[in-house]
């Protein structure tokens, strides 16, 4: 168990990514009780933004330098994208059925896919992202790469200011009213249209940012990267209590943390080592949803709501 | 509480419509047979042309069409001209398994080149053996598709008589790296990690046993998603087995990422596979972390062997995008071996194939066991099984952002 620092870190790591990811899916649905499923593909335009960026500058920039442009058309295009879903997609069909929305979703989801396939340079196999170069972090026991230094930065900083913003702001108080009750809000004089676009973007923001510290942990960028992030980050928000801004970043480290100490310890239980190991970790990180959400329907930290759906 | 019920919906739904979308299909090309006069034969081609493997898949279909270009300008058998029909599998073995339905309903095809993936030519083998249609496979090499599920126990049983490859099989893949490891790199112990897919765990359970064998030691073993990207846990575990190196039995796009990130943990050890991690797309996904890591190949190296010079000169000449990857010299054999099936089909039969479609297929796929001659990878034949009667091998070290031949042999188990 010596290297149980190492593996929590990993862990969280892992965790605050997959939380990023859904304040996307938690945003939406907190406000329209939509899931944006297509939400994975607007984190996988936001990665390709940073690196359209990237090959913009000229050879032997410095990454750190490049960055900040990075994050920027990242932000852009992941906000951009995801203004435009709520606007031609799902905004038509703000009345109709439940399962319309849902449907749109997931054909939005595949469409932004293939887009990205057939049209971006080479995009029909991983295009390598660029890395910072150096040796790893060392904090005692622990040790990170480099490149997860701004994911350790900017997880914090997004959550605080996110929270900063829905409790402070006006905009984030007139969110808050839009998702306890939009017909009540609406009568206040919040344009309701207005905050969920705002939603939209915000979680976009954020999926771009994470789609950054994607490329810089695992190298490369690739059309088909949302799916399994997505379906992560979704199981995240859901673990967390749909709805809910923090509980998607806490839904996403108790993830991350399950995951990765599922492949490091579950396989030595003896009579377990059938069940452990990188392979399990995702039946495991199931178990463990399927188990909070028997003993908390709500998820960790969302609210019982009865008037809803 | 409908909206529970919805979110368990919505999951249920968002999985099957996932995975259908896996297999979308790609239209015909609609392209009749040219040709004034003679016979059109065509031959089928199944890789995966898009996707994660596609810079291997595509290197086989150029290599192939490059085989039937030049077969029909130096009018190799009179009176007949070639077509090549290449169909993309997305390395999914359901997609294959269509793919082989439509080639075997296509009554021009009279053999099929192909798959990449092992367990895609396991799930079409009986498509083709049902209509007595010749299939060579340049990649395939897991050992159960000529020699059956026991092979491992000396039981030797061929399922499929219509199934031939032109690569060498894991059974000597996996123990030829494990010699040099301990042998030559005195590497005494070993993380091994496979996929459990058909060709990865295959392939690192030959390379354990020669390994355990040989008195080296197995220090840990793990299994991963193809799929994955994040291995930070499994490199954790790696580092702190003490490992000499990781085998790692799979594909590039998870074998490049799992390298890179246990070089990430500290640990400097290089990580060593199978031929599905020798392509250049391993070492621009892994970059620098690619270097010291070593791939084996079945073959020798194609730029060492004269017969393949001709193959590089035209390849080079005919100004194709992607390079011929691993397989590419493997791919011409299997295109070519093909070509000589229906050539001593022809000659047998008074200059031209017989009318009907299903005696031809049979009379090829017959002629294919005596199919000999020089191609570009060396001798091309076939044994009792099917398989190749070439068992020469390499590996590959990555050396400066290149693989370098390391060493070259004959497998001797």
């Amino acid at each position: 168990m010596n290297d149980l620092p190492q593996q929590l870190a990993n862990g969280l790591l892992l965790g605050a990514l997959y939380g990023l990811i859904a304040i996307g899916y938690t945003m939406v649905y907190g406000i329209v009780q939509l899931l944006n499923f297509a939400h994975g593909e607007i984190f996988m335009i936001g990665g390709f933004g940073a690196l359209t960026m990237w090959l913009w500058m000229p050879d032997g920039t410095n990454l750190a330098v490049a960055l900040p442009l990075m994050i920027l058309m990242a932000v852009a295009c992941s906000v951009l994208v995801a203004v435009g879903a709520e606007r031609f997609a799902y905004r038509p069909l703000r009345g109709a059925p439940r399962l319309a929305p849902l449907i749109t979703a997931i054909g939005l989801s595949i469409a932004l896919q293939q887009a990205i396939w057939a049209w971006y340079p080479d995009a029909t196999k991983a295009r390598p992202f660029p890395e910072f170069t150096g040796s790893r972090i060392e904090l005692g026991s622990v040790s990170i790469q480099r490149g997860d230094l701004y994911l350790l930065i900017a997880a914090p900083v997004c959550m605080i200011a996110l929270g900063f913003f829905v409790s402070k702001t006006r905009s984030g108080r007139a969110m808050q009213a839009t998702s306890q009750d939009p017909d009540t809000a609406k009568l206040m004089g919040i344009n309701t249209d207005r905050i969920i676009v705002m939603a939209f973007a915000i979680g976009g923001a954020f999926a771009a940012i994470a789609a950054i510290a994607h490329g810089l942990r695992y190298g490369n960028v690739d059309f088909r990267m949302g799916f399994i992030a997505g379906l992560k980050a979704f199981t995240a928000a859901v673990l967390g209590g749909i709805g809910n801004i923090y509980g998607a970043m806490i839904g996403g480290i108790v993830l991350g943390v399950a995951e990765a100490m599922a492949t490091a310890y579950v396989g030595n239980i003896p009579g377990m080592e059938q069940f452990g190991g990188g392979s399990w970790k995702d039946v495991w990180a199931f178990v463990l949803l399927i188990l909070v959400l028997l003993l908390r329907p709500q998820g960790l930290l969302g609210e019982r709501v009865s008037d809803r759906a | 509480m409908r909206h529970r019920s919805l979110l368990i919906l919505t999951t249920a739904v968002t999985a099957g419509a996932l995975t259908l979308s896996a297999c979308g299909s790609r239209d015909d090309d609609g392209e009749d047979g040219g040709g004034g006069g003679g016979t059109t034969v065509v031959i089928g081609l199944d890789a995966p042309l898009t996707g994660d493997l596609s810079a291997l898949g595509i290197g086989i279909e150029n290599s192939a069409e490059l085989a039937v270009k030049t077969a029909n300008e130096n009018e190799e058998v009179e009176g007949v001209t070639f077509e090549l029909e290449a169909l993309d599998d997305v390395a999914q073995a359901q997609q294959g398994q269509q793919n082989a339905t439509k080639l075997v309903g296509n009554e021009d095809v009279m053999g099929v080149v192909g798959p990449l993936n092992s367990d895609v030519g396991q799930s079409m083998q009986k498509v083709f053996a049902d209509a007595d249609l010749v299939q060579v496979s340049p990649a395939n090499t897991n050992p159960a598709l000529t020699q059956g599920e026991n092979w491992q126990s000396g039981d030797k049983d061929r399922p499929f008589d219509t199934y031939f490859r032109t690569s060498t099989t894991d059974a000597i893949q996996g123990p030829f790296a494990a010699q040099y490891l301990y042998n030559e790199e005195k590497l005494t112990k070993v993380f091994v990690i496979d996929d459990k897919k058909t060709y990865g765990a295959g392939l690192a359970g030959t390379f354990a046993k020669e390994f355990k064998n040989l008195g080296g030691k197995v220090v840990g073993t793990d299994h991963v998603n193809p799929d994955d990207k994040d291995f930070s846990a499994v490199a954790t575990k790696v580092k702190n087995s003490g490992a000499d190196f990781v085998y790692y039995g799979g594909e590039y796009p998870a074998g490049a990422p799992l390298a890179a990130q246990v070089k990430e943990t500290g640990a400097k050890i290089p990580t060593v596979g199978g031929d599905a991690l020798f392509s250049g797309e391993y070492i621009s996904l892994a970059k620098k972390n690619a270097e010291g890591d070593i791939a084996s190949a079945v073959g020798a190296p194609l730029e060492q062997l004269d017969t393949a010079k001709q193959f590089i000169k035209n390849y080079e000449a005919a100004g194709y995008k992607d390079a011929y990857e691993a397989y590419g010299g493997y791919s011409y054999d299997s295109t070519w071996a093909i070509i000589q099936a229906v050539k001593a089909v022809v000659e047998e039969n008074d200059g031209e194939l017989p009318g009907d479609t299903d005696e031809a297929r049979l009379a090829i796929t017959e002629a294919m066991q005596g199919v000999s001659f020089e191609g570009v990878t060396g001798s091309v034949a076939f044994d009792e099984y099917g398989d190749t009667t070439n068992k020469q091998l390499s590996l590959y070290q990555v050396q400066d952002g290149k693989h370098v031949p390391l060493t070259s042999g004959e497998f001797e188990g």
